[in-house]
Order: C-alpha cells, then sequence, then structure tokens
C-alpha cells in the first residue's frame, strides 16, 4: 500500500559531501551515496565508523550536520518525514514500566492522535506486535522481557507508522540464531510487500549477504556501495567479509603511500 | 519552529498524560508514598506543636503548599531525566510529537497526581488536625496544585544539568532547600537580613508560603493572594518554557 507513496525522485535517501562533527572530531567526511527505494541497504563496518552517526544525521536527531542530506524527498530531519521514518537506535528506547502494548498503544497515540482513530491505532498495534512475534508477550511489563524481547519491542514501535523509510541501527545484536533469521524474513516482507526502503547497520557480515546493496564503512568514509555479488566479484573473494577486509586493507596501504609521499 | 503537528495537541498531551500516570500505576509504592508521606508529616507536625496549635496553623497551612512542590520536583526530574537517558526522548522527538505535548502531558499528569496529596493532606489537617483556616481550603487546594506545577517545572529544567539520578536527587537540596528556607517558613521574611529578604522576594517558594497564609488569615480573597498565585503560576510558566528549551530535536 504503500508503493503508490513512494517519492518519484531516484533516491530514499540521497548524500552529497555529508560532513557530521561531534566536539572536535569528524565522523563523517564528505560521505556521498544514495539509498534505493524499496531495497534494504546494510551499513556495514567496524564499531566507532560512524554507522550510527550516518543513522542519526538521516532521521534527523544529529546535530552539527553540513552538505546535502535528502529523505524522501526533504531535507533530513524536515518535520514532514516525522511520521514517514522509522528509527531504532542500539539500545532499546521503550518505557520498561509499561507493558509492551502500553508502549506501542502511547507511541501510536502520538503518531494517529484522536478518539476517531482508535480502531485504526489498536489495529497497527496488534500488527506490530505479530510482526515482531510477542503475541504471547503483549501484557508483559517490558522490564521484565529479555534483551532480544526488549529489542524487538523497540523494533515494533518503529513499525507502528508503517514508515516508508525504516533506519535499524544493530536490531539483531544479542539475538539467537532463530530470531536473527526471522528478523531477516521480515525485513524482507516489509521490502518485498510494503514497499519500505530499510537501511540497516550490522558488524556482522553474514548478515550483509541478505542485503539488496551495502554501504561499506571505514572511519567516517565509504569504502564501497555496491551489491554484494558485485563486491565479492569485484576483489575476487568469496564472502562478502573478505571483499571488506580486502578493501580496508587497500584503502590502509592507499593511506600509507599517501603518507610517504608528503613526508620528505 | 515550523512543525507538521502544532505545537500542542490535546490528543498527545492527552496521551502523553495518560502513559504517564500509567508508568506511575504499576509502580504501586511511589504512589502510596506520594500520597501518604504528606499526611503522615502534617499529622507528626500537629503533634510536634501540641501545647502550640497557632504555630502548627502557621507551618501546616504553608507545609501544605512546599510538600507537592518538593515531591513533585523529585518525581519529575527523576521521571524525565529517565527519559533522556533510555533513549525515548530522542525518539519521541523524532515522532510528530511537540515538545509542548510532552511537557502539558507531564504537567498534567503529576498536576493529577498532587491534586489528589493535597486533597488528602488538606483535608486531614483541617478535618482531623483541627488546622484552622479562616478562608476557604479550597484555596489551599488551588495554592498546592500551583505549587505541584512549580515543582513539576523546575524538575523537567533541572532534569537537563543531570547527568545521572544521583546528580539529579542532588539538585533537591541545591534547588529547593534555599527557597525553604527563604520563604518565611522558619520565620518572618520582613525579619531576615535584608539582603536575604531581598532575595526572597525574587523566589517562587516566598510567594506560595504567602499566598496559603492568606488564606490562612482572611475569610476573602485577597489582593495579596492574586498576586502571589499570579507569581507562582506565572514562576512555574516561565520555568516550564525554559524546560521546553532543554528539549533538543538534534543533539551532537
Amino acid at each position: 500500500m504503500m508503493n503508490s507513496l513512494r517519492p518519484t525522485h531516484a533516491g530514499a535517501v540521497e548524500a552529497h559531501a555529508l560532513t557530521v562533527v561531534r566536539g572536535d572530531r569528524t565522523v563523517l567526511r564528505g560521505l556521498g551515496f544514495t539509498v534505493e527505494p524499496g531495497r534494504i541497504t546494510g551499513l556495514l563496518g567496524p564499531s566507532g565508523c560512524g554507522k550510527s552517526t550516518l543513522m542519526r544525521a538521516v532521521v534527523g536527531t544529529q546535530a552539527k550536520v553540513t552538505g546535502t542530506l535528502d529523505v524522501l524527498g526533504h531535507p533530513a530531519g524536515h518535520p514532514s518525514l516525522r511520521a514517514r521514518v522509522g528509527y531504532v537506535t542500539q539500545a532499546p528506547s521503550v518505557y520498561s514500566d509499561l507493558t509492551v502494548r502500553q508502549n506501542l498503544d502511547y507511541f501510536a497515540a502520538v503518531l494517529r492522535p484522536g478518539r476517531a482513530r482508535r480502531a485504526d491505532r489498536e489495529e497497527a498495534v496488534t500488527r506490530a506486535i505479530g510482526d515482531v512475534d510477542l503475541t504471547s508477550h503483549a501484557d508483559s511489563l517490558a522490564g521484565t522481557l529479555s534483551g532480544g524481547q526488549l529489542s524487538r519491542v523497540s523494533l515494533a514501535v518503529a513499525l507502528l507508522g508503517t514508515p516508508e523509510l525504516l533506519v535499524l541501527d544493530e536490531p539483531t545484536v544479542g539475538l539467537d540464531p532463530v530470531l536473527r533469521r526471522d528478523l531477516w524474513d521480515l525485513f524482507h516482507s516489509l521490502a518485498a510487500d510494503r514497499g519500505t526502503t530499510i537501511l540497516v547497520s550490522s558488524h556482522v557480515m553474514d548478515e550483509a549477504e541478505r542485503c539488496h546493496r551495502l554501504l561499506l564503512m571505514r572511519e567516517g568514509s565509504v569504502l564501497a556501495d555496491d551489491t554484494p555479488d558485485a563486491l565479492r566479484t569485484r576483489t575476487g573473494s568469496a564472502t562478502v567479509e573478505e571483499a571488506f577486509l580486502h578493501l580496508v586493507d587497500e584503502a590502509a596501504a592507499d593511506e600509507a603511500t599517501a603518507r610517504q609521499e608528503t613526508t620528505p | 519552529m515550523s512543525t507538521d503537528a502544532p505545537a500542542l495537541s490535546p490528543a498527545r498531551t492527552l496521551a502523553t498524560a495518560g502513559r504517564v500516570l500509567r508508568q506511575l500505576r504499576h509502580d504501586p509504592r511511589t504512589i502510596a508514598l506520594l500520597l501518604i508521606v504528606p499526611v503522615l508529616m502534617i499529622t507528626l507536625l500537629r503533634y510536634v506543636f501540641d501545647a502550640t496549635p497557632e504555630t502548627f496553623d502557621a507551618i501546616g497551612a504553608s507545609l501544605l503548599g512546599i510538600f507537592p512542590l518538593i515531591t513533585m520536583f523529585l518525581v519529575t526530574s527523576i521521571a524525565t531525566l529517565r527519559e533522556r537517558t533510555s533513549g525515548t526522548l530522542e525518539r519521541l522527538l523524532a515522532l510528530p510529537l511537540g515538545k509542548g505535548d510532552l511537557i502539558a502531558g507531564y504537567a498534567l499528569a503529576f498536576g493529577a497526581v498532587a491534586v489528589a496529596q493535597s486533597l488528602l493532606a488538606t483535608a486531614m489537617s483541617v478535618w482531623v488536625l483541627g488546622l484552622d483556616v479562616v478562608g476557604s481550603p479550597w484555596l489551599l487546594l488551588l495554592v498546592a496544585l500551583l505549587d505541584a506545577l512549580l515543582g513539576t517545572a523546575l524538575g523537567l529544567f533541572v532534569s537537563a544539568f543531570a547527568a545521572s539520578e544521583f546528580q539529579a536527587v542532588q539538585f533537591m537540596p541545591a534547588v529547593i532547600f534555599p527557597q525553604l528556607l527563604l520563604c518565611g517558613l522558619f520565620t518572618p521574611r520582613d525579619r531576615m537580613h535584608p539582603v536575604l529578604e531581598a532575595i526572597s522576594d525574587v523566589l517562587p517558594m516566598s510567594y506560595a508560603v504567602d499566598g496559603m497564609n492568606q488564606v490562612l488569615t482572611h475569610t476573602d480573597v485577597t489582593a495579596d493572594f492574586y498576586r502571589d498565585i499570579l507569581i507562582v503560576a506565572g514562576s512555574a510558566l516561565l520555568v516550564l518554557c525554559l524546560g521546553a528549551a532543554t528539549l533538543r530535536r538534534r543533539t551532537t
């Protein structure tokens, strides 16, 4: 149903010369990339390479962003995007002293306020709980859930508004293999059936194989922006992990040569 | 600031207030402490001043205004600090929620708790402990409610400067105690050192206590009473706006 609302321009997210400074550190250095609509784009790279900062910039909660960053045809953080973009932070951000359903009820009321839309909200809440497979825990206090269950509550909140763009910061950390597979199946069905664009970060390389496209990051720069297949072919590697390591070594070698040339 | 949602949407404000109260409902011990401690303290006070009922009248009425201020300050500063540290604030501000909705929601929820708290404490004081009020007890309740809003506003504001719950509770002595000492509870304000009196003139709690004393000693609603409650309400509104300014959609 979201297909009709999909923007007509090329990318769901378009970045040019995107730079973010935190304190005296430049976390993102002039990035340029495009996230294709209706596809799953994986954001990969070692911890501290700027993945979370990039995601916060896309959802508009990051300060000191320069360059161009357009999301669904608007500058990132534009008020009209707030209902269209779903965001899941690394740490589950839900109220531990409310039940799963009460958490979702509240966020649903923020997204679709008013008594007239109550039935609408109830349907959205029930569907979101089902999407993340927590129906049997709907009335449990969030504080009593396991870490993996809690992060799924957080994901359910992001699914509530049927967002056109879903930004997920390491959503599968600490989950067992079965749950991870189920969540990836969910991501694929969201992209295929609802036309949702998904930007998902991970530092687990085997998850990269499940993405349509990959953005490989290192130290605030984009090393590669390609499909998993193309990456493997280009670097002559068997897995994305190998391809990534190959690119990292290459970049490090380039830097070393550059440094040698500048020192007299 | 242009936003899709108006700065204040009644439905979102009510949803927020309902959510805050629902959180509280899962914590019956806090509810019990909020409601029962003021009643116990005022009872204790009554028998501390067993031989001098007029002292109980003066201090008791002031305390009816101070309790809601202190408790709501503590509850709000911790609640909003949690909201900031748990990431729910960041999530809410990335949703179409106005900052005004969030703040008004908190004020509404804790205002409701303050009404229940003050009803109990005032009823106990006036009808059981024999607190001698010349004016209407409803006016005591009104001042108590405004004090609660002031406490909520101050709590919301200082939570922006606390990095942990340890720091948040330390703001209680830092922000509340000086006002407590200077508000005229211990000695009339005009008998303090002139410098302290001048300071007490700009602290909102002084007017909360003055307002209570107006009700205590006058049958009618006096001009001074109006001035006092306007100052308390105005301060609460001002600090709420300052609190709103500490809610940032974009953070570093």
